[in-house]
């Protein structure tokens, strides 16, 4: 004989995306350096850039005001529509 | 006994959460687990019975609305919090109260989200007041902050299983803490209201004496404070700030707050001096006010602290609305705790604690 409970969950079977594949090579591309907020992310992200421009890649300073919070959907859309792919400085 | 005849004759019964079914040879709180539904320890299995009891606890329609859960803004129904609240052993008449706590928690100021997923040891602290607290049986006396209370014990669980379960919150998913707190399982207690001359916390955050509220903080705890030689308020508090200045770390400043539970002893020290609670906060802020140069980065080869710029500025630790006191304790003891805050809001504005009245 079956029993049953009730379910706790919020009953979204996770259905995993398929990943995009990445970018075959960087060139021609914007490359967005997002500063999750962090005290020291800066530091950090200048030395990325140094290097992707020493090699002359193209970077754009992207972000959040804090990592108390998560990014808007407003602010993911247009990170999204001013780069091609995007660099997290996540965490310390 | 009633529950058991609504749930096997009334059809579909009024339950909207789908079914998990389980053969007789399963063990409930085995399955509870192979899904993944716990904090670790086992759950009271959420059978219709169960279910349709807690939902007496509220007179809110069990297809209410209450929010969305993060991390994956998932909707959570009045009947989902009745489920978790089967399974972390709450009682009925607990509803009202874990209902306004999450309530409070998804306010935006509350920032659930970080909470959860932040490296730091924080969770949301409940703190309960005004009459439900004795209704319900809630403890603020000896032991507060411990085990043995139901109440205080499973409306906390109840909340981060909350997360857990509807959120989608896992450790080690979203859950990204370094090194976790026992607090996550639950840190839930009601403030001694039993002074008349003490404001409670809710009457100090705006709601009438006689209202039932929560609060909800973001922090982890306790740490011990000892003191029991201090005799004087101004020394009392003096010794509270050497304590409270080590929080997260001696040399960092301006990114928290905190909670100070006051035990019976210690505040007697303070009552018989006339110090109510707001003088109290604001001498604590005030003796946690250091020079710069004690505190500045790279002295004695300490990474942490103030930069050089900041040498001779008088730093404050806290926000200015950083401390809150909250009356508990047994009637012996010159012990007190601390509640430290999440280090994250480098602005007082961008994550506060929220209070919610306790609605039926």
């Amino acid at each position: 004989m079956m029993n049953w409970m009730r379910d706790p969950t919020a009953e979204t079977s996770a259905v995993k995306r398929p990943r995009r594949a990445p970018p075959k090579s960087l060139e021609g591309l914007t490359i967005g350096l997002f500063d999750i907020g962090k005290t020291r992310t800066p530091e950090f992200l200048d030395q990325v850039e140094k290097r992707f421009n020493e090699r002359g890649l193209k970077t754009k300073r992207v972000g959040k005001p804090t990592n108390a919070k998560v990014a808007t959907p407003e602010n993911l859309q247009k990170i999204a529509s001013e780069v091609d792919v995007v660099l997290i400085g996540l965490s310390d | 006994m009633a529950e058991k005849l609504e749930a096997k004759h009334s059809g579909k019964t009024l339950l909207a959460a789908r079914k998990i079914e389980y053969p007789d040879s399963a063990d409930p709180v085995e399955v509870c687990f192979e899904r993944g539904w716990t904090d670790g320890l086992p759950v009271t299995p959420p059978t219709d019975e169960r279910v349709i009891a807690m939902l007496k606890g509220t007179t809110r329609r069990p297809d209410e609305v209450i929010g969305r859960i993060p991390p994956f803004l998932a909707p959570c129904t009045v009947e989902k919090v009745a489920v978790n609240a089967v399974m972390a052993g709450c009682k009925p008449e607990y509803m009202p109260v874990l209902l306004a706590a999450l309530e409070a928690a998804l306010e935006p100021v509350f920032t659930l989200h970080g909470v959860l997923a932040t490296t730091y040891f924080s969770s949301p602290i409940v703190i309960v007041n005004g009459p439900i607290a004795r209704r319900i049986g809630m403890n603020s006396g000896i032991n507060a902050l411990g085990q043995g209370n139901r109440a205080n014990a499973t409306i906390g669980r109840a909340l981060n299983l909350i997360v857990l379960n509807v959120g989608g919150g896992r450790p080690g998913e979203a859950d990204r803490s370094t090194l976790g707190a026992p607090s996550k399982y639950t840190l839930c207690f009601a403030e001694d209201e039993s002074d008349p001359q003490w404001e409670p916390l809710s009457v100090a955050r705006g709601f009438a004496r006689g209202v039932s509220t929560v609060t909800l903080f973001q922090g982890h705890g306790p740490e011990a404070f000892v003191d029991q030689k201090s005799r004087t308020p101004e020394g009392l508090t003096r010794s509270f700030a050497l304590s409270l200045n080590r929080m997260g770390h001696a040399n960092l400043v301006q990114s928290a707050r905190a909670i100070v539970v006051l035990s019976p002893e210690h505040y007697a020290i303070y009552k018989e001096a006339g110090w109510d609670r707001k003088r109290i906060e604001r001498a604590l802020y005030e003796a946690t006010i250091r020079p710069g140069k004690e505190i500045l980065a790279g002295k004695d080869g300490v990474g942490e602290g103030v930069p050089p710029e900041r040498a001779n500025e008088m730093v404050p630790k806290f926000h200015d609305d950083g401390l809150m006191v909250v009356r508990a304790g047994g009637p012996a003891g010159l012990f007190s705790a601390i509640l430290p805050g999440w280090l994250a809001g480098r602005n007082k504005l961008e994550l506060q604690p929220v209070t919610k009245e306790v609605k039926a």
